[in-house]
């Protein structure tokens, strides 16, 4: 069963189509890689399915319901969470009020319950609060709680965007480039982390360079070059596709 | 240690017309007081949530005009003038914000200053209604509760004081509660905060009522305490004024508005004769504040605190970070 | 019908200098992304330079404009030096936080110097011209075709000059410029002087028509980014034509609505455009 369903999506930016008429599924528990060269669009299609940008055509379902027009916020409480291509977190906030505010649209409290600190704020508070550290715990970097998100190490703000994530309890995850500029071994460590998700329950739903990375984590795997959808497959058959190859050595041998 | 100093300053509040000689004492005070509540306000939506709203000081106008007009043209006792007129705030707040909060990084001040200077200047040119530049004159103080009569310059003191306190206590439900935490978060990375399922938009324009209601608020106590009023306190001007306060105070904290309020205030006072300068000093200090001072007396004070050894530090159970503005 | 051409003659004059100021504002927010609320104030500097100028110094009257855009200009650079540059990688708010500190320091020290009465520059241009039927003084002309002269100029300098060609460079890709080896922060500079130099002109030249106080600052910054978001942040065509747009709007609605709500006008445009497009008219990309 597909969780996710990309349908025919497209998108123009003025005259530049970024992504051209792209389809894919994700089935649920499944880890999915988006590779392609640079500029193939594959960041622009977390956007898309994360509702960052509307898509110009074509039809994005997720759990069977329709989420092509959806706001990114009414996508994110369905159950999408995502991680962005350039550290992006509350750089200004500790790590643990980073992670409970991603798991704020779990909890309804409003202006009315804050003003009269009803029951219903402080159980939410003090749920946050577990819900957080355990995603803390589940990233590795609970001993970090207390820290400033700005003031931690490149490799424990990736994991910090992912304990975000986790926080917000989603089905799906769309983790975008989790190991740029992150050293081999922690690469590593981060691979194991994914694969624990996955084994977890996650689906997810990966934009990444690394290729031996990649080639060892996914389930399955799809190809774009210029936007298109090029090639969808399992790791062997999509290393094996001569489509492929020749995208990737033909931007070699044009670069 | 907070708490400590936070039932000092109560005390000293409480006890001020006893520890004061002239009555013009107490007058400034709560006049500093009055202006602190819509500081407090200013808070919520910039300090809190990341907004700068220049329109403030018209939501200011609003609530003072609302009571004194109720009070001197339709014969409205106090009280329900001052619902009535923080009402109106609200719900102004409620149109202005549904159209502003649209609107991306600065085109929001932009705005929000236009909506403002339109109001002062309808406040001023409306002759009929608002008395033009004359203003409103003979706003009666409210009436009496059972036997507690506000006529006294000690009983108007200590309404001001209860105002003040609500303001300080609504704003700081806000900063500790997890609806708190949405506006930080807002204030912090909007597209994260969107990307974690915020709406954005609707927790801004909460955020923008509450800071209209305490300006419309200290509006209201403000026409009644002071008994006259002008579109003078409306103005762009003061809405520049307050955002000085807060900002030497200290963006999006607990304590700012008020320090901020009172220590300039009192400066003010100190400089008698020469205060007309003020903004000599006050400006570039404020220029200085925002480059290597956001968070102004308090967040100074806050470092103090954080420098001291681990064994006197509590764990607190609220976002121990800086104010938005960082 | 006669009263429709003086009443575009008005418009014109008035779009002129509002068309010099709103340039400045657009130039440095295009090429900086900052709005510098501190604009009109500047104006209102400018303003006193030239007045101090012909009245106190006793120069000329055309050197006393120079003056005043010499002075501001370097006013200008001193302002993206010490509060504009520490502030780039701060929120947008602070960079607006400080310039109204900068506007309150501004509008005290004109206070101070020349005190808060109004005040008017004389200028030796003070004769009527009648032509076509119109009346016109020889200041209103001379403002028209000053400021033509200066958007010209401007326009030429940013077009067909290599530093001119860097501005645009910057305003469009600030990193991009920087790595091809372009100092952006000199770029600020010159960007911010050349602004505030604008500034200081428009109110030299009108400083003889209308007058000139400490608070004059005000109703001119927000007349300048009506202009600015009706134009498109950025755009310098925008801001021409939104000059002339809102000037001839002020002329011909203060003449057949009402005068004391003339500087309504400009709010209500402003709150008008940016509630039905948030964005601003001609905004360029994001």
């Amino acid at each position: 069963m597909m969780l996710l369903e990309v349908c025919d999506v497209s998108k123009h930016f003025g005259g530049l189509v970024a992504v051209d008429s792209v389809s894919f599924g994700v089935p649920a528990g499944h880890i999915k890689a988006i590779i392609g060269p640079n500029g193939a669009g594959k960041s622009t299609c977390f956007n898309l399915i994360s509702g960052y940008y509307p898509a110009s055509s074509g039809k994005l379902t997720f759990a069977g319901q329709d989420i092509t027009h959806l706001p990114m916020h009414a996508i994110a409480r369905l159950g999408i969470a995502r991680t962005f291509q350039t550290t992006c977190l509350f750089s200004r906030q500790t790590v643990l009020d980073n992670a409970i505010v991603g798991y704020r649209m779990h909890t309804r409290s409003n202006l009315f319950d804050a003003l009269t600190r009803s029951p219903r704020e402080r159980r939410e508070e003090r749920e946050s609060r577990e819900r957080a550290f355990e995603a803390l715990r589940f990233a590795g970097i609970e001993r970090l709680a207390d820290r400033v998100a700005g003031s931690i190490p490149q490799e424990a703000q990736k994991r910090l965007a992912i304990a975000i994530a986790i926080a917000s309890q989603p089905k799906l995850i769309l983790l975008d480039e989790p190991v740029a500029g992150v050293t081999a071994e922690e690469t590593a460590a981060h691979a194991e982390l994914i694969r624990t998700m996955a084994r977890t329950g996650y689906t997810i739903c990966l934009v990444e360079h690394k290729m031996n990375m990649v080639m060892g984590l996914a389930d399955s795997i799809v190809v774009l070059h210029h936007g298109k959808k090029i090639a969808e497959g399992t790791p062997a058959e999509v290393s094996a596709d001569p489509a492929v190859l020749e995208a990737y050595l033909g931007v070699l041998a044009h670069a | 240690m907070r708490r400590a100093l936070w039932i000092v300053a109560a005390l000293i509040a409480l006890a001020l017309p006893f520890l004061v000689s002239k009555s013009f004492y107490l007058q400034i005070a709560a006049s500093a007081y009055i202006t602190a509540i819509a500081v407090y306000g200013l808070n919520v939506i910039l300090g809190y949530t990341g907004l700068l709203s220049l329109g403030h000081a018209a939501f200011f106008g609003i609530g003072a005009y609302g009571v004194a007009l109720l009070e001197t043209r339709a014969s409205w006792p106090f009280w329900p003038a001052l619902v009535a007129a923080c009402a109106a705030s609200v719900l102004l707040g409620f149109l202005v914000g549904i159209v502003s909060l649209r609107t991306r990084g600065h085109y929001f001040a932009i705005f929000t200053a236009a909506v403002g200077v339109m109001i002062s200047i309808v406040l001023t040119n409306w002759q009929d209604l608002t008395g033009g530049n004359i203003g409103i004159v003979n706003i009666p103080p409210p009436p009496a509760i059972g036997p507690l009569s506000f006529e006294g310059d000690t009983a108007k003191y200590y309404l001001v004081v209860a105002a003040l306190a609500f303001a300080i206590a609504l704003t700081a439900l806000v900063r500790r509660s997890l609806f708190g935490r949405t506006l930080i978060a807002i204030a912090g990375n909007e597209d994260l905060a969107r990307a974690t399922g915020i709406d954005v938009a609707r927790a801004k324009l909460t955020a923008f009522m509450l800071s209209t209601f305490l300006a419309g608020l200290a509006g209201g106590m403000f026409a009644t305490y002071i008994g006259n009023l002008d579109p003078g306190s409306s103005g762009l001007d003061i809405t520049f004024e307050q955002l000085l306060y807060l900002v030497i105070g200290g963006l999006g904290t607990i304590a700012g508005p008020l320090i901020g309020t009172l220590v300039l205030v009192g400066a003010s006072q100190l400089l008698q004769g020469v205060e007309q300068y003020r903004f000599l000093i006050f400006g570039p200090l404020l220029v200085v504040l925002v480059i290597f001072f956001p968070h102004g007396i308090t967040g100074a004070f806050n470092r103090l605190m954080a420098a001291r050894p681990r064994s006197h530090r509590r764990t607190t159970a609220t976002p121990e970070t800086e104010a938005a503005v960082s | 019908m006669h009263l429709f051409f003086q009443e575009l003659l008005n418009g014109l004059v008035v779009g002129s200098l509002y068309a010099l100021v709103a340039l400045g504002l657009a130039l440095v927010y295009g090429t900086m992304q900052v709005p510098n609320f501190a604009h009109g104030h500047l104006y209102m500097l400018g303003a006193y330079v030239a007045f101090f100028g012909v009245t106190i110094a006793h120069i000329h009257y055309w050197p006393s404009l120079l003056l005043a855009v010499v002075v501001l200009a370097g006013v200008g650079v001193i302002l993206e030096r010490l509060v504009f540059r520490p502030l780039r990688d701060a929120p947008e708010v602070n960079a607006i936080i400080a310039a109204v500190g900068v506007l309150f320091f501004l509008q005290t020290l004109a206070q101070v110097l020349f005190g808060g009465d109004f005040r008017v520059l004389p200028t030796p241009y003070d004769h009527v011209v009648h032509f076509a039927g119109l009346i016109a003084t020889q200041q209103q002309l001379i403002v028209i075709v000053a400021a033509g002269v200066l958007m010209l100029a401007l326009f030429l300098f940013l077009k067909r000059t290599l530093i001119g060609a860097t501005i645009e460079a910057v305003a469009q890709n600030r990193a991009g410029a920087a790595l091809v080896g372009i100092d952006t922060d000199r770029v600020s500079m010159l960007v911010f002087a050349i602004s505030a130099g604008m500034a200081a002109a428009a109110a030299a030249l009108i400083a003889s028509i209308s007058l000139i106080s400490p608070s004059m600052g005000f109703t001119v910054i927000f007349k300048a980014f009506a202009i600015v978001v009706l134009g498109g942040m950025g755009s310098i065509p925008g801001a021409i034509l939104g000059a002339y747009i809102l000037a001839l709007a002020e002329s011909f609605g203060a003449t057949y609505i009402s005068t004391s709500y003339e500087d309504v006008i400009a709010f209500a445009v402003l709150v008008l455009i940016l509630t039905v497009k948030p964005t601003g008219l001609f905004a360029k990309g994001t």
